[in-house]
């Protein structure tokens, strides 16, 4: 049953390329309407998962449903079902933006009548109509190429869209085109991003499935990840006076509360020090009205930290990797996250 | 195959677009046009048997070997190395319409090239209106079966070309590769069977079988082998049908 609900179901899928064991056992879900960023590191996988799913490249085993058809024996039913922009988004330089449209609505076999109304909706959508429209797709900007990239995907009004890495290369204000773009689709189209742009993913997406070394290693929400994944709380405190104090005033809180190195001092004469616990219950007033009472400390401002995407990516990356090989890695990456995947992929 | 009229309508149109065309287009007329006329120029200094359209079509095999390259090497090796192979495949298309339709529009081009060469025995009966110049130029029989050959060579020719280019993402690899295939199957037969060596019966036959410019002869001639068609399709439709499989394993 929920098979048939979900738009993307994919179970124990694995891919080898030889002897590189590119994805394995890859496993998850995306419900209709939800748009889920797909992260991980370059090599991690992403992109032969994304293929996989579209019906270009075969899985070596498992299986993979797009709106519970599956992919391995009904890849024309999954194509119209789907709508892919690869990295890069190679379009054809030769062509007009409204050419290269509408021969795409006849591939993908948009009725005539139909089709020149979808491509105007679909031009509208993405910011490409009038003046742009005619212009060849070789005079085109990053951003507006990866803006037909998009207009192509959702042409055929297909269930499930899939990006990879729709925002790679462009400026800051072209990032906010392709997310407003992606924020247009919510609710209307299952759309997946791929993305090693840990900000990226945690502003556009409901949920997170974080990939590494071809394994899933979390999926979750922000705030479920932050629950499976953050084991401390962090503040940050700016503060000046006698500091020697602080760690008194601490433990007089929470026992386990913790205060690190001081930054360097500001010219009013406060410093920024990280203070962490790791308890999940709020203890800022409490620590606020405590130092309070000290006259010799005087406190400026006082900031509970939430977890990053990024904190929460490495953590569970970190995870992976101690998982997979418990006693080399676990000394290796005693003190920090691991920066570099090591599994190639194509 | 059901949109295969529309992925052959873009590529025909592609090709109109590529510089690559017109440069194989402008070369291609240009060595044709200096070949026919030296040929005129050779014939006009003393009688000949022969027609001088016959000999015309003997030099089939320079275009062969440099505007069919020319042609396909950009089809399959630019898509692929550009990405635009992926992104075809990603809608409901199959791998033989996107090869066929490759195929197809490299095909109705380079016959295209051919049929303006027309021109030139028109040409020269306009420049001289001399009933036996237009006698002699203008031999129906000739100039049927040379063309006809021309094209049923060419289905193979170009099927090696688009071959050649669903190999490798080079354009430059692609056309090579297309040449040295186009090379040995042209000229390899006859190069082969003219260094008097004793080739033994069982040997000899199939070389000769495989010469193209036997089966010219015959085309001139007016005789429609059913040999050298046999040979031409279902090599034709061999190679197509492992670009096919190339392309599917690589995209």
């Amino acid at each position: 049953m929920t098979e048939a609900v979900a738009s993307i179901h994919v179970r124990n899928l694995t891919k080898h390329y030889g002897k590189v064991t590119a994805i394995h056992d890859v496993t998850f879900k995306v419900m209709p309407g939800e748009i889920v960023g797909f992260l991980g590191p370059n090599g991690a996988g992403k992109t032969t998962t994304m293929r996989i799913l579209c019906g270009i490249t075969p899985a070596s085993s498992g299986e993979a449903y797009i709106g519970g058809i599956p992919v391995a024996t009904a890849i024309a039913a999954i194509k119209k079902n789907i709508g892919y922009m690869p990295e890069n988004n190679p379009l054809p330089e030769e062509l007009r933006v409204i050419e290269y449209l509408k021969y795409r609505a006849r591939l993908k076999g948009i009725p005539r009548r139909d089709r020149n109304r979808r491509v105007e909706e679909v031009l509208e959508i993405c910011d490409l109509h009038r003046k742009t429209s005619r212009r060849m797709i070789r005079t085109l900007s990053k951003g507006y190429r990866q803006r037909v990239g998009v207009a192509d995907a959702i042409l055929a009004n297909p269930e499930v869209i899939i990006l990879d890495e729709p925002t790679i290369g462009l400026d800051p204000h072209q990032v906010l085109m392709i997310r407003d773009l992606i924020d247009h689709l919510r609710g209307s189209m299952t759309v997946i991003i791929s993305s090693h742009i840990l900000a990226e993913v945690e502003v556009c997406c409901d949920r997170v499935i974080i990939i590494n070394q071809g394994r899933v290693v979390a999926i979750g929400n922000a705030q479920s990840l932050r629950t499976e994944f953050a084991d401390e709380v962090i503040y940050l405190l700016s503060v000046r006076g006698n500091l020697q104090q602080l760690p008194e005033v601490l433990a007089s809180v929470d026992p386990a509360m913790r205060a690190g190195d001081p930054e360097a001092m500001d010219d009013s004469g406060f410093f920024k020090i990280r203070i962490t616990t790791p308890s999940e219950e709020e203890r800022g007033e409490a620590l606020l009205a405590r130092l309070h009472h000290h006259s010799n400390l005087e406190v400026r401002a006082l900031q509970r930290l939430e977890t990053s995407l990024e904190d929460i990516f490495l953590a569970a990356t970190k995870r992976s990797w101690d998982q997979e090989t418990p006693p080399r890695r676990a000394h290796r990456n005693n003190n920090k996250a691991p920066s570099k995947p090591d599994s190639p992929t194509r | 195959m059901r949109h295969f009229h529309y992925l052959l309508i873009h590529e025909l149109r592609v090709l109109l677009l590529s510089p690559a065309t017109y440069t194989a287009a402008v070369l291609f007329l240009l060595q044709m046009w200096w070949l026919y006329v030296f040929i005129l120029w050779d014939f006009s200094s003393e009688p000949r048997d022969t027609l001088p359209t016959e000999s015309f079509f003997y030099f089939f095999w320079i275009p062969a070997l440099f505007v069919v390259p020319l042609l396909t090497m950009r089809s399959l090796a630019e898509e692929r190395r550009l990405g635009t192979l992926e992104t075809l495949m990603t809608t409901p298309v199959s791998t033989v319409s996107v090869v066929l339709s490759k195929y197809c529009a490299a095909l109705i081009f380079y016959c295209l090239l051919w049929l303006l060469t027309l021109a030139f025995p028109m040409l020269t009966v306009w420049a001289i209106p001399q009933p036996i110049v237009a006698e002699r130029i203008l031999d129906i029989a000739t100039l049927t079966g040379g063309y006809l050959f021309v094209v049923v060579s060419g289905f193979l020719f170009v099927a090696v070309g688009i071959f050649s280019s669903s190999l490798t993402r080079s354009q430059l690899v692609a056309g090579m590769l297309s040449f040295s295939i186009l090379f040995i199957i042209i000229l390899g037969p006859p190069v082969v069977l003219n260094q008097n060596i004793p080739w033994p019966y069982w040997l000899e036959i199939p070389i000769e079988y495989f010469d193209l410019f036997n089966h010219l002869d015959d085309f001139k001639r007016g005789v429609i082998d059913s040999r050298p068609l046999v040979y031409y399709l279902s090599n034709t439709a061999l190679i197509l049908g492992i670009s096919v499989l190339v392309v599917e394993s690589k995209v």
